[in-house]
Formats: C-alpha cells, sequence, structure tokens
C-alpha cells in the first residue's frame, strides 16, 4: 500500500464513520453550489432571454436623417442594416412621414412595411387584421378612425394635399398602442410614395435588434461613420431600461451567490470545528505516533476538500436543473449546459470548503499529544 | 553509553511543582518500571521521556542527543523514529482495522508496508484479526494491537502507561508474556505500573512520590 493509498482511505473512513455531521455539511456545500451553479446560470442566459424579452417593447436603434433633411435615401438604410449583425436583427421597419387627405380631411400618414413592423412593434394591437402582403390596404389609427368614423373593412378616400389624384383603400384593421401611432394612418411604403411621388425616400427607419446598451453603442458609432446620409440612434428608454434591468439583476445575483457562499463557509467550518473537537484524542494519537502538524492539517483538509468536491459536484448538477426550471418557467425557453460553469460552480465550492477548514486545522495542529497519557 | 539519562529534570506548572530534580539514567536493554499514586508526577515523567512535552529545568539525553532543548517539531521526529508507545487505553483509530492501525504508525514514519504490519500482528498472535475494527476486538487484542503498532518501527524504547490497567487476569498475562518475550530480545522498555507483580517483572524500578524519587531499587536486590 502506497503512502497516498493509506491517506485516502483514512479520509474516506473518517467521513464514512461521520456521515450524519459530514452529510450536513455536505448539503451545506451542495446547497451553495446549487444556488451558485444556478444563479450562475441564469444570470449567464438572461441577457439572452431578456434580450428576447426586451424586443417586444419596440425598437431599440432608429435612423433618422442627418442635419436639417427631412427624409434619406433608402438605400442608405440598406447599407447600415448591412454593418450591423444580421443574426441579432429582430426587424427593420423603415417609415415615410407626410399628410395625406383622408375623406378630405388631412391626416398625418405613413407609410411603411406591415411584416417589418410586426416583428418590430408586437405590442400593436390591431382590431381587424393585418393587410395582406403587397396588398393596398391600410391600417388607421384609433384615434383616427374616431375621428373619421371608420371601421375595419370599410373603404376611404387618400388624396395627396397638393394633387388631384385620389385612391381608394380598404380599411384592414384599427391599431391601438396607447401612443401616437394612434394619430396616424399606416400604408404600404411604395403606395405612398408613389402618391407624393418621393420613390425610394424615407423620413425614419426603426431597427430592433438583439445586443446590450455598449454593443448598441460601438454599432452605432460604425454606422455613423460609414454611413454618412443617416444619424443613428439608440433609444434610450428601452436601451437603458433593458442595461439597468440587467445590472439590477446582476446585483442581486452577487450579493445572493456570496450570502448563500458565506453561509456555506460557516456551516462547513463549524461541521468541522465540532468534528476536530470530537477528535481530538484521535488526533493526539496521531501527533503521539509521528505525525507532525503538515500531515494533521492535510487529513483534515483532505476532508474538507472531498466533501466540497462531492458536494460541489451534486450542487452544479442540482444547480443546472434548478436554473432549467427557472427558466421555463419564467422565460418560457430551456437553457443550455454551460460547462465552463459548471467547473466553476465545482471549483469555488472546493475552495470553499477548503477555507472553511483553515480554522479547525489550526484548532487540530494545535492539540497536544500528551492529552493520550493525560487521558483527557 | 546509556540509553536515556535526565539530569536535574524538573517541571512547575505554576505553584505546582509536578516533577523536582530527576535524576534517572535507563541502560539499553533495561526494563525499568515507574511506581507510585496518582498525582505523583508518573505521567508528566513519561510525556518528557516520550518527548510529548519539555521539562521546566534540566536536561534529558536520549540516544546521545539533548532532547531538552528541541522545538516541538524535533521533538515530534525523535519520537516518531525513537520511541514507541503503549497505552493504558489502547488508543487504536476506532474506523481503522487492526492492520490499518499499525500500518498508520508507518505511515507517519516512513512507508505503509502490508506484509510487516501483518508480521507484526502475527507476532502478538492476532494475524486473523487483522481486517478486524477495534470495535470487535476485546481489551487485550486491542492492547496487542497497540504494542505491534509500538513494536512497528523498531523504536530504542517503548514506553508502555499502565498497559495491563484495563485488563482482566488472562489479558493481562497474555500482554506481560508479550512483554517479557520483547526484554529477553533486548527491547528497552520503561513501564508505569500500580500493580506491584507488574513491576517485580522489571529488572529496576522507581517510585515517585510528590514529583520526587522515594525508591529507587534493583528487583531481585529488595
Amino acid at each position: 500500500m502506497t503512502k497516498y493509498s493509506m491517506y485516502s482511505k483514512m479520509i474516506i473512513h473518517s467521513l464514512i464513520r461521520r456521515r450524519s455531521r459530514m452529510f450536513v455539511a455536505l448539503l451545506a456545500v451542495a446547497i451553495g453550489a446549487t444556488v451558485l451553479s444556478g444563479l450562475v446560470t441564469i444570470y449567464y442566459d438572461v441577457p439572452r432571454q431578456m434580450g428576447r424579452e426586451f424586443r417586444s417593447y419596440g425598437a431599440n436603434l432608429i435612423f433618422i436623417p442627418v442635419g436639417n433633411s427631412q427624409v434619406f435615401q433608402e438605400q442608405d438604410v440598406v447599407r447600415a442594416t448591412a454593418l450591423l449583425p444580421q443574426e441579432k436583427i429582430v426587424g427593420a421597419a423603415p417609415y415615410l412621414y407626410d399628410r395625406l387627405k383622408v375623406n378630405e380631411q388631412p391626416v398625418m400618414v405613413a407609410g411603411t412595411r406591415f411584416q417589418e413592423v410586426k416583428k418590430v412593434s408586437p405590442f400593436w394591437q390591431i382590431r381587424g387584421q393585418w393587410p395582406e402582403e403587397k396588398s393596398e390596404d391600410v391600417v388607421i389609427g384609433a384615434e383616427v378612425a374616431e375621428l373619421l368614423k371608420v371601421e375595419p373593412g370599410q373603404t376611404i378616400t387618400l388624396a395627396a394635399a397638393n394633387s388631384s389624384s385620389e385612391k381608394k383603400v380598404k380599411v384592414a384593421g384599427v391599431v391601438r398602442t396607447g401612443g401616437t401611432e394612434e394619430n396616424f394612418l399606416f400604408m404600404d411604403l411604395p403606395l405612398l410614395q408613389n402618391l407624393l411621388q418621393k420613390n425610394d425616400q424615407m423620413s425614419v427607419a426603426q431597427v430592433s435588434i438583439m445586443a446590450t446598451e455598449a454593443e448598441l453603442n460601438t454599432l452605432t458609432r460604425a454606422v455613423e461613420e460609414q454611413v454618412p446620409g443617416i444619424t443613428p440612434r439608440l433609444v434610450k428608454r428601452v436601451t437603458q431600461s433593458e442595461g439597468m434591468v440587467l445590472g439590477k439583476l446582476q446585483a442581486l445575483v452577487y450579493l445572493v451567490t456570496i450570502v448563500v457562499l458565506l453561509l456555506t463557509l460557516i456551516c462547513v467550518a463549524t461541521t468541522m470545528m465540532a468534528v476536530v473537537a470530537e477528535r481530538r484524542k484521535e488526533i493526539g494519537l496521531k501527533k503521539a505516533l509521528g505525525a507532525d502538524n503538515r500531515s494533521i492539517a492535510l487529513e483534515f483538509l483532505g476532508e474538507g476538500l472531498t466533501l466540497g468536491a462531492l458536494g460541489g459536484l451534486l450542487g452544479t448538477i442540482l444547480g443546472f436543473f434548478f436554473a432549467q426550471t427557472v427558466s421555463v418557467n419564467v422565460f418560457g425557453r430551456a437553457i443550455s449546459f454551460q460547462p465552463l460553469i459548471a467547473v466553476s460552480a465545482l471549483v469555488v465550492a472546493i475552495v470553499v470548503a477548503g477555507v472553511a477548514c483553515l480554522i479547525p486545522v489550526r484548532v487540530a495542529t494545535a492539540v497536544e499529544p500528551a492529552i493520550v497519557l493525560r487521558g483527557e | 553509553m546509556s540509553l536515556l539519562e535526565l539530569k536535574d529534570v524538573s517541571m512547575i506548572y505554576g505553584s505546582v511543582k509536578a516533577l523536582q530534580n530527576i535524576q534517572l539514567t535507563v541502560e539499553r536493554g533495561e526494563w525499568l518500571a515507574i511506581m507510585g499514586p496518582s498525582g505523583s508526577g508518573k505521567t508528566t515523567l513519561m510525556n518528557i521521556i516520550g518527548c510529548m512535552d519539555k521539562g521546566s529545568s534540566g536536561t534529558v539525553v536520549l540516544d546521545g542527543e539533548d532532547i531538552s532543548t528541541l522545538n516541538p517539531r524535533s521533538l515530534t521526529s525523535i519520537r516518531r523514529d525513537k520511541v514507541g508507545l503503549v497505552f493504558q487505553q489502547f488508543h487504536l483509530v476506532p474506523y481503522l482495522t487492526a492492520l490499518e492501525n499499525i500500518m498508520i504508525a508507518q505511515y507517519y514514519h516512513s512507508m505503509p508496508d502490508e506484509a510487516e504490519a501483518l508480521a507484526a500482528l502475527d507476532r502478538v498472535g492476532l494475524k486473523d484479526r487483522a481486517k478486524h475494527l477495534p470495535s470487535q476486538l476485546s481489551g487485550g487484542e486491542q492492547q496487542r494491537v497497540c504494542i505491534a503498532r509500538a513494536l512497528i518501527n523498531y523504536p530504542m524504547l517503548i514506553l508502555a502507561d499502565e498497559p495491563t490497567g484495563n485488563l482482566d487476569e488472562a489479558n493481562a498475562n497474555l500482554v506481560l508474556e508479550i512483554f517479557q518475550k520483547l526484554h529477553q530480545e533486548g527491547h528497552t522498555i520503561i513501564m508505569v505500573t500500580h500493580d506491584p507483580e507488574v513491576a517485580e517483572l522489571a529488572q529496576n524500578r522507581i517510585v515517585l512520590e510528590h514529583g520526587r524519587i522515594s525508591d529507587r531499587r534493583k528487583i531481585g536486590q529488595c
């Protein structure tokens, strides 16, 4: 038998002999590792999940004309959009704003692409239905609909202010957003461009993209430098709230993790102190047999680190299921296993258990061998 | 050269004088019995001889080395290499088998050797109990394991503290037979005992009272 196998045997047998006490310490480490692994996994996944959630609140990046111009060219938007990470773009809705006569009354109109609006502004509530693709149907804001006494399915007449030509279109739906959209009439962008003879022009483009505020700032700078025709702007209301929520969540995760790890540390330290007190005679005997302080310290550290490793392993596995349950119930999406987080949680559990053993080890090494002869 | 020599060794705890000016010489191969009532300083003397404590004054020379000035680390090293301990209450590690309890002394000394530990158990008649835990052994068997453990690293000095104190007569006789055999083989033994019959087996005897040696005689000369 080698020294190492004798050392392992002593540690394992000692742990098994005090299994009920050690189980409590193991449970403490496992709970600590569960919370650590679970919370960090959730925290790692939350920006992704929250990004999706926040995208339902509308665009977080808009393109507007440079300086005092009212419009810019559609190709500028294409160039600017090409600079964004394509896989992160949820949608990009262009808008051309102007004024038209609707049933002889002046109304603000916006030309857009409804398929993109659906992606960028999923919060729009449509009474009736969205216009079919490539149809000339329009969506009318609730305020305007009330003013004009128009209902979905009815036909209205559009006319440009400085033109005598008219266009009859069907109202597909009435939109409610609780915002300024209710004062507009929305129609297909090319149709409005034709009516106003403003081909390829647009007033603004709203982009919904899954990115943090920092990433958006970088993208904004890139667009500003490479596409001189447009000015990119962040929608601060959305990007800042996203950053604020994530910041608070991060602080919460740190706080809870630190508190739980501290509690784990205290629990393991208390258990190991009790074990040292219980085993004073055994420690004295080992010293009487020739064990030096290093050997005694290594034995107790070995027990603590084994507890940390077992508890950490158990906690890491439980933590993943904990994170999975939270993610499925809160965000409705499963999360993927993160090996780096699992390994980190295991290492932290071992380190915490090791640190928790430092004071008990110090007490153990202070035991005098003479107690075995005194019969204390 | 004597194996052990104590000169003017005193041990004072506050106002209590546990040992006063002890002069003692133990030759190689000698069996010395230490007797005395409770509180007479026997255990204190054993602790000093066994390198588990240091006296307040005086010198202790073991195998030519003055151990009275050594630090705890060096004392541990001397104890590990030169002293074998046998206790009244056996003191076996409860979660290790009889064989492993012997190997633990090898482990702290150098390298565990199962065959050698088994031979040591065989020497005290317990080869067939090698895989038993201390709780599965009788008191006499536990004490024999303790003796095997004390001998495993070939110590120069065997210190035995009331080795038969917790045993019935039959087991006590078995243990004493082992000590007699060890003595015949040339081992140096210092044994604390209350029992005059056990002390009779030793070559020499000292009696401690109030921390002083009150009687010193060679058995057979009294």
